[in-house]
C-alpha cells in the first residue's frame, strides 16, 4: 500500500529553520531519503518552493478569489511530500517517526486511493482513466 | 506470539487477524510496532551482528532472541526510541552472556563488548554506521543467495533475513506449510555454517555470476505473484511487491550495476499490469485483451526512469535490460496494434543470443506473429516442439493453439489448448483454455 507523507511546517519552525545551518539540514534529508531509497520503499517526493512563489485559490466566493502568497492566515504550510510503499501503516508509521524534522514540524500521513477503492462502473472513473492514460501518452511522447 | 521449532518468533502484522488479540492493546499495540520496525531494521540488525559472530544463522537466533526480548518489555515500557539499535543491543549483550557463561571470550567478543559499551550513550543517535552498514547488508544478500543453498534455501532465507518476513508469510507467499518453511531455514543455516560461508562480498572473479544468482532469486520471488506456479489465484501482487522493493533495495546499495537497475524497470513495468491481469470474476486476462487505462501509469514512469539509470551506466543491456526493454515497449503501447512488434522481434533476438532459452524462443515466436504473421511464427513454434526442449510446459500447446486458430486451423487448434489446459497446473489459467478450445468446438450437425 502506498502512503504520502505530507510536510506540515508552521511558520514559527520556517522562520527558527532560517537560523539553522541550511548544509545540515540538506544533508540531513539527504540522508533520510537515502534511506528511504535503499530501503526499497521509496516510490516519489518533492520539497516545494516558498510561498511567496505560490498562491491560493479561494473558492468561498463565486468567481474564486486568488490570494497571492506569503498568506498571514495560515497557521501551517506544506512544504514537500514523499510517497512511499509499505506492508502496512505501522511501517508507515515508523518511516514517518525517522524525517529528520524539529519542533513546529508535523508529518501528516494519508493513506494513497488505488483505482481499486472507486467503484470501477462509475462513468467518470473510467473517464479519469482514459484522461489519465492521455495525459501520460503526451508525456511519453514529449520525452521521446 | 508463537516460537517455532527453530526458535524463531512469529510477529504478526495486522494483516492477520487470526493471531491477534484485542485483549491487551499494549501488547498488540507494541506487536505491531515490532513487526514494522522489522521489516525496516531486521536486515542492518542480522548484517551487523552476522559482522560480529561470524555466521548467518547465530545472527538470526540472537536477533529473534531480542525479538522476544521486546515483546516482553515494550509493552509496558513502551516502545523505545531507536528500536533498531534497541534490539541490536540487545542481541549483542545476549551474544556476550552466551560466551561469558561458555567462557570464550577471545579478542572477536572483547571488541564487540567494547563496542557495546561505546554505543551505549549514544542510542538514539547515528546508531548504524553509513560507512559499513551498506557493505554488511550487501554481504548478507549475498551470503543469502550463496550457490551452496538450494534455490528453495535460497528464496526462504532471502525473505527471511533480508526482507524481515515471518515464516508465516513466506510460507502463505509460496503456498507451502509453514514446517516446510521452517525446515527449509533451518537447513540453510545449517549449510552455510558447514560450509564455513564467509560474510563476504564475492571476489571480483565471481562477482558477475554471484550477482546474478541474486537477481534471479529476486525475480523468482517476483513470478511466484506475478505467474504462481500453482494454487486457484492468477495473481498474488503482495510476493511480487516484496520482490519489487528487495529489488530497489539491491539497486540502491548497487548504483552502478546495470543488471540491478534493469531489474527493477523489468518489475516496474510488469507490476504496473497487475489490475488489469484479471477480470473481476479473476479470470486471467491476455495482454492484447486488458484494459490498458486500467495499467498502474506512474509505475511505468517508475519503470522507465530505471531503464533509463541502467542505460546511463553505459554497459549496454544485459538479459534483464532486453526484458525491460520488451516490457518497456508494451508499457507504453496504447494498444497491441500500436505495439512496435519488429523492434520487440529484434529485442527477443538479441535476448536468445545472450541467455539461448526456449522460452525466449517461444516468446519471439509470438513477437514474430504479431510483426509478420503467424505461418512464419509457426514454424519456430514446430521447430521448438521437435526439439523436445519445452516438452511439458503448458505455454508451448497454448501459442501453438492460438497460431493455428489464427490459420483457421481450428481442430487442430482446439486440441492444442486442451493439452495446454491438461498441463497447467494453475486452476485459472486452465478454465481460460478451456474455454477457448470450447470457442472452437466445430458446430453440431443434426
Amino acid at each position: 500500500m502506498k502512503y504520502m507523507l505530507i510536510m506540515r511546517d508552521s511558520q514559527e519552525a520556517i522562520e527558527a529553520s532560517k537560523d539553522l545551518d541550511f548544509n545540515e539540514i540538506i544533508a540531513a534529508m539527504g540522508a533520510y531519503n537515502e534511506s528511504l531509497m535503499k530501503a526499497g520503499v521509496l516510490i516519489g517526493g518533492e520539497g516545494l518552493a516558498g510561498v511567496e512563489e505560490g498562491f491560493v485559490v479561494d473558492f468561498d466566493s463565486t468567481p474564486p478569489v486568488v490570494t497571492d502568497g506569503p498568506y498571514a492566515e495560515a497557521k501551517e504550510l506544506f512544504n514537500g511530500f514523499w510517497m512511499i510503499e509499505v506492508s502496512s501503516k505501522e511501517e508507515a508509521a515508523e518511516w514517518a517517526k525517522r524525517c529528520p524534522l524539529g519542533p513546529g514540524s508535523k508529518l501528516e500521513v494519508r493513506r494513497v486511493n488505488e483505482l481499486e477503492d472507486f467503484p470501477q462502473d462509475n462513468e467518470w472513473i473510467q473517464k479519469e482513466a482514459g484522461w489519465r492514460e492521455e495525459l501520460e501518452k503526451k508525456a511519453a511522447g514529449s520525452n521521446g | 506470539m508463537t516460537t517455532d521449532a527453530s526458535g524463531a518468533v512469529h510477529v504478526s502484522g495486522v494483516e492477520e487477524p487470526t493471531t491477534s488479540t484485542s485483549r491487551n492493546p499494549d501488547a498488540d499495540r507494541a506487536r505491531r510496532a515490532l513487526g514494522a520496525v522489522w521489516r525496516i531494521e531486521s536486515a542492518r540488525i542480522i548484517a551487523t551482528l552476522t559482522r560480529f559472530v561470524g555466521d548467518v544463522g547465530q545472527a538470526e537466533d540472537l536477533a529473534q532472541e531480542a525479538m522476544l526480548e521486546a515483546l516482553r518489555q515494550w509493552p509496558s515500557e513502551g516502545v523505545p526510541n531507536n528500536p533498531g539499535a534497541w534490539l541490536t543491543t540487545v542481541a549483542k549483550r545476549r551474544a556476550i552472556d552466551g560466551w561469558r557463561r561458555r567462557e570464550r571470550l577471545d579478542e572477536r567478543y572483547a571488541a564487540m563488548a567494547r563496542d557495546l559499551e561505546q554505543q551505549d550513550g549514544a542510542a538514539s543517535g547515528q546508531f548504524w554506521d553509513p560507512d559499513t552498514i551498506d557493505d554488511d547488508i550487501l554481504r548478507l544478500i549475498f551470503v543469502s543467495c550463496h550457490p551452496v543453498l538450494s534455490r528453495e534455501a535460497q528464496i526462504a532465507l532471502t525473505l527471511r533475513i533480508v526482507g524481515g518476513l515471518t515464516t508465516e508469510e513466506i510460507a502463505r507467499a509460496f503456498l507451502v506449510p509453514v514446517a516446510t518453511v521452517q525446515q527449509r531455514i533451518v537447513r540453510a543455516k545449517k549449510t552455510l555454517a558447514a560450509a564455513n560461508v564467509p560474510f563476504a562480498v564475492p571476489d571480483p572473479e565471481q562477482y558477475a555470476e554471484r550477482l546474478g544468482s541474486v537477481l534471479s532469486v529476486l525475480y523468482l520471488i517476483f513470478n511466484e505473484g506475478y505467474l504462481p506456479a500453482a494454487g486457484e489465484e492468477w495473481t498474488r501482487p503482495d510476493v511480487s511487491a516484496e520482490a519489487l522493493r528487495l529489488a530497489r533495495m539491491v539497486a540502491g546499495l548497487m548504483p552502478r550495476e546495470p543488471e540491478a537497475q534493469s531489474l527493477v524497470a523489468l518489475m516496474e513495468f510488469q507490476a504496473s499490469r497487475f489490475r488489469a491481469r484479471v477480470a473481476h470474476d479473476g479470470t486471467p486476462v491476455p495482454l492484447d485483451q486488458q484494459d490498458r487505462s486500467r495499467w498502474d501509469r506512474a509505475q511505468i514512469e517508475r519503470g522507465r526512469a530505471a531503464l533509463a539509470r541502467a542505460d546511463r551506466l553505459g554497459r549496454g543491456r544485459a538479459s534483464y535490460g532486453l526484458q525491460a526493454a520488451i516490457a518497456e515497449c508494451h508499457a507504453v503501447a496504447a494498444s497491441t496494434d500500436e505495439t512496435d512488434w519488429a523492434r520487440i522481434v529484434v529485442l527477443y533476438e538479441a535476448l536468445g543470443r545472450l541467455a539461448p532459452s526456449p522460452v525466449v524462443e517461444l516468446n519471439r515466436a509470438v513477437a514474430v506473429a504479431m510483426s509478420t504473421g503467424p505461418a512464419s511464427a509457426l514454424r519456430i513454434v514446430d521447430d521448438l516442439e521437435r526439439s523436445g526442449r519445452l516438452a511439458g510446459y503448458p505455454g508451448l500447446p497454448a501459442v501453438r493453439a492460438e497460431l493455428l486458430s489464427r490459420l483457421g486451423r481450428s481442430n487442430e487448434a482446439r486440441g492444442e489448448f486442451e493439452a495446454a489446459a491438461r498441463l497447467t497446473g494453475n486452476e485459472r489459467e486452465r478454465a481460460a483454455l478451456l474455454a477457448k478450445a470450447a470457442a472452437l468446438a466445430p458446430p453440431v450437425v443434426e
